[in-house]
């Protein structure tokens, strides 16, 4: 397998074997095939593991622009969608390394992706902060840059109208992310009329 | 606990036979073997497992309930309060960075190499802290589900109980057979071949990381539990060890 550098040394049982059949009667050529192929099992487990966890380390740092959810592959066990735990075959454990290898190779990707995206967006951000003037009202979220929040970098007119005719222009960074109960309500006046006054009470 | 886990601590597998009280057809190992500490008994495991996945290991407890009230009711305040402590501890970005940790990232590997997708099939861990994101909390859910969870999110090793006055003998790890029923109730779920199942003696009992089989849970007035654990590649016995002891004594204080 080449995409993670891991070489899977399929030859190997039939060596094993070939020694053991000049000399035997072939019985133990078979358990020595069965040695050489847990040894491949083995590898492949050993592949899986690593596939396994860069995949992870990808989704965690990536999260929220690389989601797990792209991630989902169908069960092997079998060969059935939606199985339940069983020991794979070395066919099965194959065929589980691979579409893991691809699936690992589309996350790398859009990792990839993502951080192009955030250099370009950095260095908008520069060209927005040296010649404002070049980028009047552009909007520029601080997550196209990697960072949390709901800040958002724009360029704006210096005081208002007049900056606009002016030419003056400047980069603001609005922060702060809407509260979650919505914009404040403002207290409407008491009505006199609805209080229970001290006669009627 | 789950961040940097301490070296390994052996199991000490005791090789000695056990008593053939099995079906003969099947090829398991007969070893049966005692813990550091003797209260906890490292379960069997079929030979071929045993040669394909050789630190898959099943780690059980016996449990004598000694807390007032009912094992399904209302958890006593101390619990309550500290899963509401979980819930505060446990937030978003954990539960996103939760898969890195090395304890749920040794499980996730393991769902992997028994043909489940850890993103479809969630391991227990990350189950849970989806659950805690939806809901907003850990929600009490009943004493003994409420044990089990406190010791799930200290550990990352999830623990499942079953109802000892339905388990025969020992418990272990095998492969079911073709129509093998999940259970010994009337009408079990028959299982495919091949599947892995928790069983003991005569019988499977619960599927591997899954559904226990009907009957044979803890009931409301259960008094005797058998706690146990699945340990695999990558998480220390002590972790094990730790969440099994975490729920006995939970669940063994008046």
């Amino acid at each position: 397998m080449t995409q993670s550098g891991f070489v899977i040394d399929r030859d190997r049982p039939l060596e094993i074997g070939e020694k053991d059949a000049a000399a035997t009667d072939g019985r133990p050529v078979e358990l020595e095939i069965g040695v050489g192929e847990r040894e491949v099992r083995k590898a492949l487990r050993r592949q899986i593991a690593r596939l396994e966890r860069e995949s992870s380390a990808i989704v965690a740092n990536g999260f929220p622009h690389i989601s797990p959810a792209a991630a989902e592959m169908p069960e092997v066990c079998g060969g059935e969608v939606g199985g339940g735990p069983c020991l794979l075959t070395l066919a099965e454990l194959e065929r589980l390394r691979d579409r893991l290898a691809g699936h690992t190779q589309n996350l790398r990707r859009l990792a990839a992706e993502r951080v192009e995206h955030e250099r370009r967006a950095r260095e908008l951000l520069d060209g927005m902060k040296l010649e404002p003037g070049r980028y009047k009202f552009v909007r520029l979220p601080v997550r196209d840059l990697g960072e949390g929040g709901c800040g958002v970098w724009h360029v704006r007119p210096r005081l208002g109208l007049i900056g606009m005719l002016a030419g003056w222009w400047h980069v603001k960074l609005s922060s702060g992310c809407p509260l979650p109960e919505g914009p404040r309500v403002r207290a409407a006046p008491v009505s006199l009329s609805r209080c229970p006054t001290s006669e009627s009470a | 606990m789950s961040s940097d886990p301490p070296p390994d601590l052996p199991l000490n597998p005791d090789s000695s036979p056990r008593p053939d009280s099995s079906s003969p057809a099947r090829d398991r190992s007969r070893s049966r073997a005692e813990l550091d500490t003797p209260e906890l008994e490292l379960g069997w495991r079929e030979r071929e497992l045993e040669q394909e996945l050789p630190e898959l290991r099943l780690v059980a407890v016996q449990v004598r309930v000694a807390r007032p009230g009912s094992l399904t009711g209302r958890s006593p305040a101390g619990i309550e309060h500290r899963l509401h402590e979980l819930s505060n501890r446990f937030r978003g970005a954990r539960a996103v960075a939760v898969r890195r940790e090395p304890v749920p990232a040794a499980y996730r590997v393991f769902f992997r190499h028994i043909g489940l997708d850890p993103d479809v099939v969630r391991t227990p861990i990350e189950a849970m802290a989806l659950e805690r994101m939806l809901r907003g909390g850990f929600l009490p859910g009943g004493m003994l589900e409420d044990v089990l969870l406190i010791a799930l999110m200290d550990t990352g090793v999830p623990v499942w109980a079953l109802d000892s006055e339905t388990v025969n003998g020992p418990l272990g790890i095998r492969s079911s057979g073709e129509g093998e029923p999940l259970g010994r109730s009337a009408g079990a779920t028959p299982l495919p071949a091949g599947r892995l199942v928790v069983a003991d003696a005569s019988a499977a009992l619960a599927v591997l990381f899954g559904e226990l089989a009907a009957g044979h849970e803890a009931k409301a007035s259960t008094s005797r539990l058998t706690l146990f654990a699945i340990q695999v590649a990558g998480v220390p016995s002590l972790y094990v060890e730790e969440a099994l002891w975490m729920s006995r004594a939970a669940l063994e204080q008046p």
